[in-house]
């Protein structure tokens, strides 16, 4: 990894300078734009050669701290190996140079491969229906309550505007309801991260259109009592919607549907390994039960006599409608689809048995060496909640210089401060795809930093040391936001 | 230990609430929460003239940790916001109890669900 400092591709500038060969042709000025629209200097764009800019933008893309580089336990992105033939495959260039309006005779091995991911997802959830069209896991949420909306509105049910969400939820589960129009009612987690059964029964209603629940939890845990929950929901007339965030802990173990799930929105772009971060392009696959099956977004792709085809809102009038301009991340969804081909059914249930065994061997070797958990009679999920409150009030070590730390050894930090509910926390979420070497090392390095806290705290709190730009202050770039090279 | 001043009331959502002598409420975050949250970078307090229910979420605070409601201990009228967090949110962090207060209300403390010091300070203890 590249460690010296790379100035802004402004700070390459040197006037005039410019790259013929990218440069554009030299056009008329178009007549028809008026005077006062026209701009009239030159606008504000670095002047650099073409090999500054090749040069400057690798430099950067080496300063890269990524999964094909370094173990990345950051919990609950399942930053899994990305295998390099799904990308090969995605890239085949009858593929790469299908034209998205090509006619459907024209797109029959595309389609096939949609087709086929539809119903291995369905098969692997238990639901009754999936739709590829959601671009990302925000997305997919937002067309799953928008589903849980359009069932009670197509019932005449129109009393029910409330989502219940677990306090423990990640953030876009309210903001998912909010932005479907509905109110949110928040329930507590017990002491163990089990939803506050109580306080569930008491909070459904004639008002209740749903629940929406992460299983495991953010909190790296299975909520026990789930058939029961689904139950009481159901009973009170409420659906039940999955985020798919923690997937990768039951892939091929247990369904969704089979919990009793109406509603689920899938991370392809995690559960499926496709490379994400840094904003995506993700992808958040929606499966329904039977029941809401009719408002699944369009299009969706159907097998006929004549081959696989598109079909759209004419035939399906109670769906949501579109939520992409075709049907969503075509290339995210090729990799996803590969990726669940090589695996095949032994290879997903593979998924999840090793991703639960690495989050379990971690976690009890840091256990073994002094960290404490947060819930520690309960069993990891693929992912578990480490608290550093005791080694703050001791010594004033936080979460925030552990994962600072944690770079100059080499590793990524773990999701820090996430979930709210416990302090000073690491979630840290080995995925399957780690040896246990590097596990095994991992623990030696939390280990070192520990240590080191005891002998020289200064030491910690001034990590990272060998990175390309030092300890951020966070404090200072958010309240005097900087965002520009230079004034207009 | 937080300072927990003993004339002031308190809710378990972390929010003070003084009563002035001319029965205007003053309402801001304790030092606790304070403390809890770190630096704040953005507060965000309601608009005058704004009624607002016990328990309703009113305000916000965000400091580079996390994002947090404040919640409004009592039913009433919100008489003015304190303009000067929008452009010095440390204030909260600085003099949480003076200078950092969030909003002042028209509205009655009689049957609201309040804590005096002591109940706070064990409150506070009991959550660890």
């Amino acid at each position: 990894m590249s460690t010296a400092a790379e100035p802004l591709i402004f700070e390459h500038t040197s006037p005039g300078r410019y790259a013929t060969a990218q440069a554009p042709a030299a056009q008329p000025l178009p007549e028809d734009i008026p005077a006062g629209l026209r701009r009239e200097g030159a606008p504000l764009l670095p002047e650099v050669s073409e090999l500054q800019v090749v040069r400057h933008y690798t430099r950067l893309s080496q300063q890269n701290f990524s999964i094909d580089t370094h173990f990345y336990p950051l919990g609950s992105c399942t930053m899994k190996y990305n295998p390099r033939a799904c990308n090969s495959l995605a890239m085949l260039p009858e593929f790469l140079h299908r034209h998205p309006l090509a006619l459907p005779d024209h797109s029959q091995g595309y389609l096939a491969c949609m087709y086929e991911l539809q119903e291995t997802l369905k098969s692997v959830t238990g639901m009754k229906g999936v739709s590829l069209t959601p671009m990302a896991g925000a997305q997919g949420e937002l067309a799953g309550v928008a589903m849980i909306h359009a069932y009670h509105a197509a019932r005449g049910d129109t009393a029910r505007t409330e989502i219940i969400v677990p306090d423990a939820a990640h953030g876009t589960n309210p903001a998912t309801a909010i932005q479907c129009g509905m109110k949110v009612r928040e329930i507590p987690t017990n002491a163990e991260g089990d939803v506050d059964f109580e306080a569930l029964e008491a909070a459904l209603g004639p008002q209740t259109a749903g629940i929406m629940l992460t299983n495991p939890s953010t909190l790296g845990v299975f909520e026990r009592r789930i058939e029961e929950i689904a139950k009481k929901v159901h009973e009170a007339g409420g659906l039940l919607y999955y985020d798919g965030a923690n997937l990768n802990a039951i892939l091929g173990q247990v369904k969704p549907g089979a919990m009793g799930f109406d509603v689920i929105h899938m991370n392809l772009h995690k559960t499926f390994s496709t490379p994400h971060g840094g904003g995506g392009p993700g992808s958040g696959a929606v499966g329904v039960s039977a029941r809401l099956e009719p408002f699944l977004p369009t299009p969706l792709v159907v097998k006929g006599g004549d081959g696989y085809r598109y079909a759209d809102k004419d035939e399906r009038p109670q769906s949501i409608g579109r939520l992409s301009a075709f049907m969503g991340n075509a290339g995210v969804l090729l990799r996803a689809y590969i990726y669940a081909r090589m695996l095949g059914p032994e290879g997903m249930r593979r998924v999840g048995e090793f991703a639960t065994l690495n989050a379990n061997y971690l976690m009890t070797r840091l256990r073994e060496r002094g960290f404490d958990l947060a819930f520690p009679g309960r069993r990891a999920t693929h992912e578990f909640i480490v608290t550093l409150k005791r080694q703050k009030q001791e010594l004033e070590l936080t979460a925030t210089d552990v994962a600072k730390r944690l770079l100059d050894h080499g590793f990524h930090a773990p999701t820090v401060y996430f979930p709210l509910l416990v302090p000073e926390c690491l979630l840290i979420e080995p995925s399957e795809t780690e040896e246990r070497d590097v596990l095994d090392a991992f623990v030696e390095a939390m280990v070192a930093i520990w240590e080191e806290a005891k002998a020289d705290i200064d030491k910690v709190k001034g990590a990272p040391y060998t990175m390309p730009v030092r300890r951020l202050d966070e404090v200072k770039a958010a309240r005097e936001l900087d965002l520009r090279w230079q004034p207009a | 230990m937080s300072n927990i001043p003993a004339e002031l009331r308190y809710t378990k959502s972390h929010e003070w609430v003084r009563v002035d002598d001319d029965g205007t409420l003053t309402i801001g975050i304790t030092d606790h929460a304070q403390d809890a949250l770190g630096d704040l970078v953005y507060v965000e307090v309601p608009e005058e003239g704004a009624s607002v229910e016990a328990g309703e979420a009113c305000a916000v605070v965000e400091s580079v940790k996390a994002a947090s409601d404040v919640y409004a201990p009592v039913s009433g009228k919100v008489i003015e916001g304190n303009p000067a967090l929008a452009d010095a949110p440390e204030t909260i962090n600085d003099d949480a109890y003076g200078a950092g207060w969030m909003f002042k209300l028209r509205g009655s403390v009689d049957g609201a669900e309040l804590m005096d010091a002591a109940a706070y300070e064990a409150f506070v203890a009991a959550e660890g």
